[in-house]
């Protein structure tokens, strides 16, 4: 019996043309036995940046809250919003202080980084469970699934995609990985970011 | 090729003897790579068939330690696991449905797997456990039953062909053998059932269940259960039953197949997508409910959390 096996789930960030995205499915199972079909692991930190916590179910929402907590001290501390960048440092550090007692969970980071001309640069990044870094510049996966997204996003993603025809890759990717993985699935959530909006459906999955 | 022509030559009692007694042993003629494998059933002449072992002290702990993944989930060779099959004797027959998931670890290897193996007309098998070891020794069965039918001129009985079965692998146990089987079938004494096992457990019954979504499918099996069901109303059960298997154990799903076993033999009743029954339902079949078997879908705007429409004050 693995922890990390212990409730399922996946997440998926990818980078397109001025623009990201972050999805993930909402089963949280006992092990073999399904729980439930609507559980939520990606989670808002700023207007432009999302957290997906693929792992331990107990350890998702435990890791959210104190996210949550530490990114309202550098807000009030600092008077702005905290960058992609510093937000993964953060993550990084926050895990690396349970070195030999660890949280369950390997985070995805997917944000819009303000660039010094004043323009928007698309972040992604993840992490392992003590909080080895991972920028990438393509894709980035992490969960149950995380093989199988892997092959899938290998083959489907390509560079400079516009926010219609990533939500459909990375939508795509996600849903034919986790019908390929007993843990994952049971429907799924996609978040587009683009620098004015952020666009949020939830899809309809297999559901066995 | 002179031995050939030689053997077939002459109709002398002599020759005929000789003919007689020469094809029991053909087979030594041609090498076994000619063959392919011994295991394809080619060498029934020199009686039952035999297995390659491994020349290891203990050749059973041997394969235990390179395939039992309960002991060593690292283990090097995964054997299909996690099913859910089910069947029940009723009034009209026999039903048997089954799931299409194998899966090796949390790996989805396959979500098209034939799970009923089709004895012959009037007997099927259900595959649970070791996929390999219920395929070869059902296939096997099927022949012996053929064997009997020539030698006795009558069908054999659904008891007679699943003893066989449970003493044929009783006689391999402790050697690694992994089957949960249902033999069911129609004889001379109506419609029957039996489960079989490798552990070499063989019980009588009227509804059984096995593999991983078992106790799922039990749930929705023994509350619709009774034995006077209509053929629809027994089919649609069964598919349920599938259903709520493959919806909740992650080791079971994708697809259901269903088979009725009625007097002249088994009917394929149908393939139903797993994830189609839990929004559409099975569509427009007998016993169908005519919509989703999913829980949101079935009770749409009957829950607190998701409550029916306020009717407009008069």
């Amino acid at each position: 019996m693995s922890v990390m096996e212990y409730n399922g789930g996946s997440v998926i960030a990818m980078v397109g043309k001025d623009c990201v995205a972050i999805a993930s499915d909402l089963r949280l199972g006992n092990q073999a036995l399904g729980i439930t079909s609507n559980f939520q692991r990606v989670f808002p930190v700023t207007n432009r940046l999302y957290i997906g916590l693929p792992g331990l179910g107990t350890d998702v929402t435990t890791l959210r809250e104190r996210f949550r907590y530490r990114v309202n001290m550098y807000t009030i501390k600092e008077e702005r919003d905290i960058q992609p960048e510093t937000f993964a440092h953060l993550v990084s550090s926050t895990l690396y202080e349970h070195r030999f007692g660890p949280y369950f969970i390997e985070p995805v980071i997917a944000g819009l980084s303000k660039a010094p001309s004043g323009g928007f640069k698309p972040f992604i990044a993840a992490t392992d469970l003590i909080g080895c870094l991972n920028f990438a510049k393509d894709f980035v996966v992490a969960g149950t699934a995380s093989a199988k997204l892997f092959g899938v996003a290998e083959g489907l993603w390509e560079p400079d995609l516009e926010p219609e025809d990533l939500f459909e890759t990375i939508s795509q990717t996600l849903l034919n990985a986790v019908d390929r993985d007993a843990f994952s699935g049971w429907g799924a959530v996609v978040h587009v970011i683009t620098k004015d909006q952020v666009v949020t459906r939830t899809l309809k999955g297999r559901m066995d | 090729m002179n031995s050939l022509i030689q053997r077939y030559a002459g109709s002398s009692a002599a020759s005929q003897q000789r003919r007689n007694v020469s094809t029991v042993d053909d087979d030594d003629e041609f090498s076994d790579a000619m063959w392919g494998s011994e295991a394809g059933f080619g060498s029934l002449a020199k009686g039952v068939p035999s297995f390659m072992v491994p020349s290891v002290p203990d050749p059973a702990a041997f394969l235990r330690l390179h395939t039992d993944d309960h002991a060593d989930p690292s283990c090097k060779i995964k054997i299909q696991h996690g099913t859910t099959t089910l069947a029940f004797r009723f009034q009209g027959g026999v039903i048997v449905a089954v799931d299409s998931r194998a899966t090796a670890g949390s790996y989805v290897a396959s979500g098209t797997v034939k799970k009923v193996i089709e004895i012959n007309p009037y007997l099927l098998g259900t595959m649970a456990g070791g996929a390999a070891d219920c395929q070869y020794w059902e296939t096997y069965l099927g022949m012996h039953c053929r064997l009997h039918e020539l030698r006795n001129r009558e069908r054999i009985s659904v008891s007679a062909a699943s003893k066989y079965l449970s003493n044929l692998v009783y006689s391999y146990k402790g050697m690694g053998l992994s089957m949960g089987t249902m033999i069911c079938g129609w004889d001379k004494t109506g419609p029957a059932l039996f489960y079989v096992d490798s552990d070499g457990t063989r019980l009588k019954g009227d509804l059984f269940s096995v593999g991983s979504g078992s106790t799922f499918a039990y749930g929705v099996l023994d509350q619709g259960y009774r034995w006077d069901l209509t053929d629809e109303e027994a089919q649609e059960l069964g598919r349920r039953s599938i259903y709520a298997a493959g919806h909740r154990d992650a080791f079971s799903g994708n697809t259901c197949n269903l088979y009725h076993v009625k007097e002249h033999g088994w009917d394929f009743i149908g393939n139903y997508d797993i994830t189609t029954l839990h929004y559409d339902g099975p569509g427009n079949v007998s016993g169908s409910p005519g919509h989703g078997y999913g829980y949101e879908i079935r009770v749409e705007g009957q829950t607190s959390a998701n409550p029916p429409e306020v009717v407009a004050q008069a």
